[in-house]
């Protein structure tokens, strides 16, 4: 039974609200914080502790904090980032939802760290029910005194307020966010300036994932020393992950960073296995933007090592034989998918959210999802192939924000891995259309410990 | 103008406008706005923008180019019920073209088009972050998770006893 942090009180009955919480040990960071600690020496645990940003990139959070901008007067934020809308991925509505009040902790600790006195949760448009949630709890932390003015007598001052987006998941980009947060359409700003230095109406911002901002509560409590003796290497602390697709138990599960794929997949204590008997095929473990990978290189690295669930291990290799972390949003198929329709599926979902700004974003996107329907109703010709390659090519890395890149990545990743998929697709129309292509060698044990070349 | 908040929803806006600093009214768009689709009928008609517009202080240019830019703003009328079938990967390895199919068996409208009684309106949706409880579709507020035809059949069975208003 892996270690939990976040989502050990999940469960207590009543935990939802201020009086379970704080009889549960709540508040108890923010006590400390602002009692015995200096703003500085909050980042300094934060920085010791090695937590890293829970929405996808991965970036040190002490780092990001260190280097927002301090000038005098000006006020600065911080806002969450609970837009949750990576395909996958639904960790973050699964901690707002059981255990509002630790999001609200980790703000008010955070928010005196970084000197916010109003903070912000930017909430995708679509939890409306999760946004009812944090007001209550957050009527109830300033009813007893955890927010408002002179905060526990520490001269500190810290509102919070919800923002509720509207349908876009462009917006969990931060630069978009920010423009949605100040009522404009979501388009990514040019970087630099970081929002560290111009952010929210130009003033100095740190914009954090919910599951961050929530891991400072024990980051705080038990020191960033202890939380970076859980987990492998530079992946300490625990990650949630949001499982889905074709598994036995999708749900959310609290994992420390010490667990293999193959367990996380097989064991009963997480997804318990591939349903009705089937198999494994293929699995993308990072929210539908990160690299899809076939089961054979999913569970063993490229040089024949078991692939562990941490932020290293799952990206071994690189593009051409592993994949990433990412938001944790873990997506298995099993050996009755089709990997071609699937990836239509999620390039027509990047065509749907492209803002547009961006002609390889916004043309290549749609482009893409057209081939990819070609080739999936047995319209396609093999030269499509190398098309959807070239094109995934030219919008990656030539966007101003990764929207581009989480477009290119899962085509380049599926023709990659999948190549003879797709051209079975073409070279048997009639025949893809009455059935899958199936598991084939894609389970396959690796012999050669050698990556494939792109 | 015809068209105005009752005066309920007008405190409730300046509530929403003090969450921003002064002069930051701006930022309150979005949220009057889905308070103005949700009191006005459950869409945005361009009246209902200008109104949002003058509210806020803000060109009724600057309301427009937000409302056209998000999905949940509706800027053509929808049924009293809408049907949002998510159709993003996780979603379709589970099964949500069958949903969709289910519903246009039930009620003979495609993703986009309203029942002639205007009771329903069908649309599928992108990723709405429920891929662990897939299929699913969002109902007004709530979602309504692994789907199966019966709960399709239950879920227009209680709409068609009790219609309520679209609400956002």
């Amino acid at each position: 039974m892996g270690r939990k942090l976040l989502l050990e009180k999940a469960h207590v009955a009543g935990i939802t609200t201020y009086e379970v919480y704080r009889r549960e040990g709540g508040y108890r960071s923010v006590e400390k914080a602002l009692k015995s600690m200096s703003p500085d020496q909050v980042t300094e645990e934060v920085k010791k502790s090695g937590l890293r940003g829970r929405g996808g990139a991965g970036f040190p959070t002490g780092m990001k904090w260190g280097f927002l901008a301090k000038p005098e007067g000006v006020p600065r934020y911080l806002v969450v980032n609970a837009d949750e809308s990576e395909p996958g991925t639904f960790k973050d509505r699964y901690l707002m939802e059981f255990i509002p009040h630790l999001l609200l902790e980790g703000m008010i600790t955070s928010s005196y760290a970084l000197g916010s006195n109003r903070s912000y949760i930017y909430i995708r448009g679509e939890y409306v029910w999760v946004a009812e949630i944090l007001e209550k709890a957050i009527d109830e932390a300033r009813a007893n005194g955890w927010l408002g003015k002179n905060i526990l007598g520490s001269g500190f001052d810290c509102d919070i307020y919800v923002h509720r987006g509207a349908g876009a998941y462009i917006c969990g980009e931060e630069t978009a966010l920010l423009e949605s947060l100040e009522g404009k359409r979501g388009n990514p700003r040019i970087k630099p300036p970081f929002p560290a230095v111009k952010g929210l109406w130009g003033c100095p911002t740190v914009v954090n994932n919910v599951e961050t901002v929530a891991a400072v509560v024990p980051i705080i409590n038990d020191g960033g020393e202890e939380y970076a003796k859980i987990g492998i290497g530079k992946s300490t602390g625990t990650k949630l992950i949001s499982a889905c697709g074709n598994i036995n138990k999708p749900g959310v599960y609290e994992i420390d960073m010490t667990i293999s794929v193959e367990e996380f997949i097989y064991s009963d204590e997480y997804c318990g296995g591939i349903p009705a008997g089937k198999k494994l095929k293929a699995c993308i473990p990072g929210g539908s933007s990160v690299p899809i990978l076939p089961a054979n290189l999913l569970l063993k690295t490229a040089k024949g090592e078991t692939r562990m669930m941490t932020y290293e291990s799952l990206a071994d290799g690189g593009f051409a034989s592993g994949s990433m972390m990412g938001s944790g949003g873990f997506i298995v198929l099993d050996d009755s998918q089709c990997v071609v329709r699937h990836t239509y599926s999620l390039a027509r979902f990047y065509r749907h959210e492209s803002c547009g700004q961006c002609s390889p974003c916004r043309e290549g996107t749609g482009w893409m999802e057209k081939i990819l329907w070609n080739i999936e109703t047995g319209k396609g010709k093999l030269s499509d192939i190398d098309l959807l390659w070239d094109i995934q090519r030219k919008i990656e890395g030539n966007t101003i924000c990764p929207l581009g890149d989480a477009a290119a990545w899962p085509v380049a990743a599926a023709i990659r891995h999948f190549r003879d998929e797709f051209e079975w697709h073409v070279l048997h129309p009639d025949e893809a259309q009455q059935r899958n292509y199936g598991l084939m060698h894609y389970a396959d044990p690796i012999h050669v410990p050698q990556p494939v070349m792109a | 103008m015809s068209l105005c908040f009752s005066a309920d929803k007008l405190k409730e806006v300046q509530q929403i406008i003090a969450r921003y600093p002064e002069g930051r009214q701006k930022s309150a768009l979005l949220p009057v706005l889905h308070l103005a689709q949700q009191e006005f009928g459950g869409w945005l008609s361009t009246e209902v923008m200008d109104y949002v517009a003058g509210l806020l202080q803000l060109q009724p240019i600057e309301v427009y180019e937000v409302a056209t830019f998000y999905s949940m703003y509706n800027l053509k009328p929808v049924g009293k019920h809408l049907l949002e079938v998510c159709q993003t990967g996780p979603c379709m390895l589970n099964g949500s073209e069958g949903i969709v199919a289910y519903i246009y068996e039930r009620l003979g409208i495609r993703p986009g088009e309203t029942t002639t009684d205007g009771l329903f309106t069908l649309k599928t949706v992108e990723c709405l972050g429920a891929c662990g409880y897939a299929p699913m579709l969002q109902h007004g507020k709530y979602y309504r998770e692994h789907l199966t035809r019966e709960k399709i059949d239950e879920l227009i069975a209680s709409c068609s006893a009790q219609p309520v208003s679209a609400s956002h």
